[in-house]
């Protein structure tokens, strides 16, 4: 059972593993990148995990309040693409106080993925986020478990290595970025597990 | 590995506490909304009935852009963490507090990020029966062939001029707007790094340059270029730019430009002085008469090292709002 006790311990287990994860997603960032995507994350969790915490209400309410804190904790790209994720959620899950673990990854993990396709206009392939983020949606949709969701979304980011960047900064790369793991969809497999209770 | 040394309190900080010191500095440039700590606005400039310009991106680059608020240039700015895009509230504090009945024009660099969060900005304002349109600076020739795809870097500063010097003669949101897409359209940069930089949080080098190798086409937050090489005497780095710019810029002698050599943040004016007599002989080899020439740091990589070159092709229109005065806390003219 997923109530909101559990959502924001998780959104808490997040904002921690992401301040964990903050120089090695740095360092994929540098890679392809600004070199800036650890901070972004770890600051946006952050402020998710905070605002959270500090709502009474249902689960639509706290993806609400972390979705907001994320946006104006960062602005950047994560900002707008989670954000929009976190709504989406919120409104997939409902103005419900609980629901089953199995209906939570089903409904949440599809809802982000929508949310960020919605805001960045992404397609997979195109080695961002997405790449992480879509097959975790698809397994959930096709009623794989938490482990297989996670396992579904770091293959997804692993795949990122072979790919050539079809969107954000990383397009004007080329052939270079190869053999580099997006930094967007290393945090999106984090993002995964810990929304699904397995952020460690 | 040995972290940089920066004069910093806290990292995390960091862009807080330079705003502090900014508007500590420049009070009669310079105010912010006391609800609104990251919009910066024109102390003088933004009126009624005329079309707010409204900047902004990433801090790590000043002056760029907070140091380009003004009379006769920008009316207000969005200021994002290090090099990261503002989100949407500060950029929507910043076109309320500016703005004067006639719309807000948004300009900054062609980010994914930054075009997100500005969007985003748009809607709201919408919601306030505020119209916003934007227009995009994608001056980096080194950023992709597809004009559309570059990147903004220091060609901001003359883009931002001319449509802000639209803005100030009053001119309607259909010319700023026109005005300052014409002026992107004609302005060309290119870039090289020869070190990088560090961001104050990770006090580590965002990427991995060694000693002895430049990056031709360098991106102003430290994204790869299109290739590296050996680094070699300034006038051949400066030939090679100055082909791509030419070349790109296609302008017939006698015309005239205005030209800009940049610093990314850690190289100095000497050197900076030094690229601008190969730039000068270049041009006026091409039969191009130099209008205007600014050498300085104007968009900055927090303390990388290295710079860019930036050309504008003037035309009659743009050579008077390049000539407008403005008085920014970082930027005087006239």
């Amino acid at each position: 059972m997923v109530d909101a006790a559990v959502l924001k311990a998780r959104l808490a287990a997040l904002a921690t593993r992401m301040a964990a994860e903050r120089d090695a997603l740095c360092a994929l960032d540098g890679a392809v990148g600004d070199g800036d995507h650890g901070i972004a994350m770890e600051q946006g969790m952050k402020a998710a995990a905070e605002a959270a915490v500090a709502v009474e209400g249902s689960l639509q309410e706290i993806c609400n309040a972390a979705a907001k804190g994320f946006l104006n904790a960062v602005g950047a790209s994560s900002g707008p693409l989670y954000a929009t994720g976190f709504l989406r959620m919120g409104k997939a899950l409902g103005a419900v106080e609980a629901v089953a673990e199995g209906d939570f990854g089903r409904l949440a993990i599809p809802a982000m993925r929508d949310g960020i396709v919605h805001r960045g206009k992404a397609a997979p392939g195109m080695k961002t986020m997405l790449d992480a983020w879509h097959p975790a949606a698809e397994c959930a949709l096709a009623g794989g478990t938490s482990a297989e969701i996670v396992a579904a979304a770091e293959a997804g980011a692993e795949a990122t290595k072979g790919m050539v960047a079809g969107l954000g900064r990383a397009e004007r790369l080329g052939d270079r970025v190869l053999g580099h793991m997006d930094p967007g969809a290393a945090s999106a497999a984090i993002m995964v597990a810990g929304l699904v209770g397995m952020a460690g | 590995m040995a972290l940089t040394q920066k004069l910093i309190n806290d990292g995390n900080a960091a862009v807080d506490e330079m705003l502090a010191g900014v508007m500590a500095a420049h009070p009669g440039h310079l105010w912010r909304p006391a609800h609104a700590p990251r919009a910066v606005i024109a102390r003088h400039g933004p009126r009624q009935g005329k079309v707010a310009l409204v900047i902004g991106g990433g801090s790590g680059h000043e002056p760029t852009f907070l140091g380009f608020v003004g009379k006769g240039l920008a009316d207000a700015c969005a200021v994002g963490n290090v090099f990261a895009s503002p989100p949407p509230q500060p950029a929507v504090d910043a076109a309320l507090a500016a703005q004067g009945g006639a719309g807000v024009l948004f300009m900054y660099g062609n980010y994914a990020g930054d075009v997100m969060n500005f969007d985003m900005a748009t809607e709201l304002l919408e919601m306030e029966g505020v119209e916003a349109r934007t227009v995009l600076t994608t001056d980096d020739i080194a950023s992709s062939p597809d004009r559309a795809k570059r990147r903004g870097v220091a060609g901001n500063v003359f883009i931002f001029k001319a449509a802000g010097a639209a803005a100030d003669l009053m001119l309607p949101l259909d010319e700023v707007e026109r005005i300052a897409r014409h002026a992107n359209a004609r302005t060309f940069t290119m870039g090289v790094a020869l070190s990088s930089c560090s961001l104050p949080q990770t006090r580590r080098p965002s990427f991995d340059l060694p000693v002895g190798e430049m990056e031709i086409g360098m991106g102003i937050h430290g994204e790869p270029g299109v290739r590296r090489g050996p680094l070699r005497p300034a006038d051949e780095v400066v030939d090679e730019i100055m082909d791509a710019i030419l070349a790109e810029m296609g302008a017939a002698r006698g015309d005239r430009v205005a030209v800009l050599v940049n610093s990314l943040g850690a190289t100095p004016l000497m050197e900076l002085y030094i690229l601008h007599a190969r730039v000068a002989a270049r041009l006026a080899q091409a039969g191009l008469e130099v209008h205007r020439a600014l050498v300085g740091p104007y968009c900055t990589s927090l303390d990388m090292a290295g710079a860019s070159i930036t050309v504008m092709h003037l035309d009659a229109e743009l050579t008077r709002l390049i000539d407008h005065p403005c008085d920014c806390a970082m930027f005087r003219q006239g």
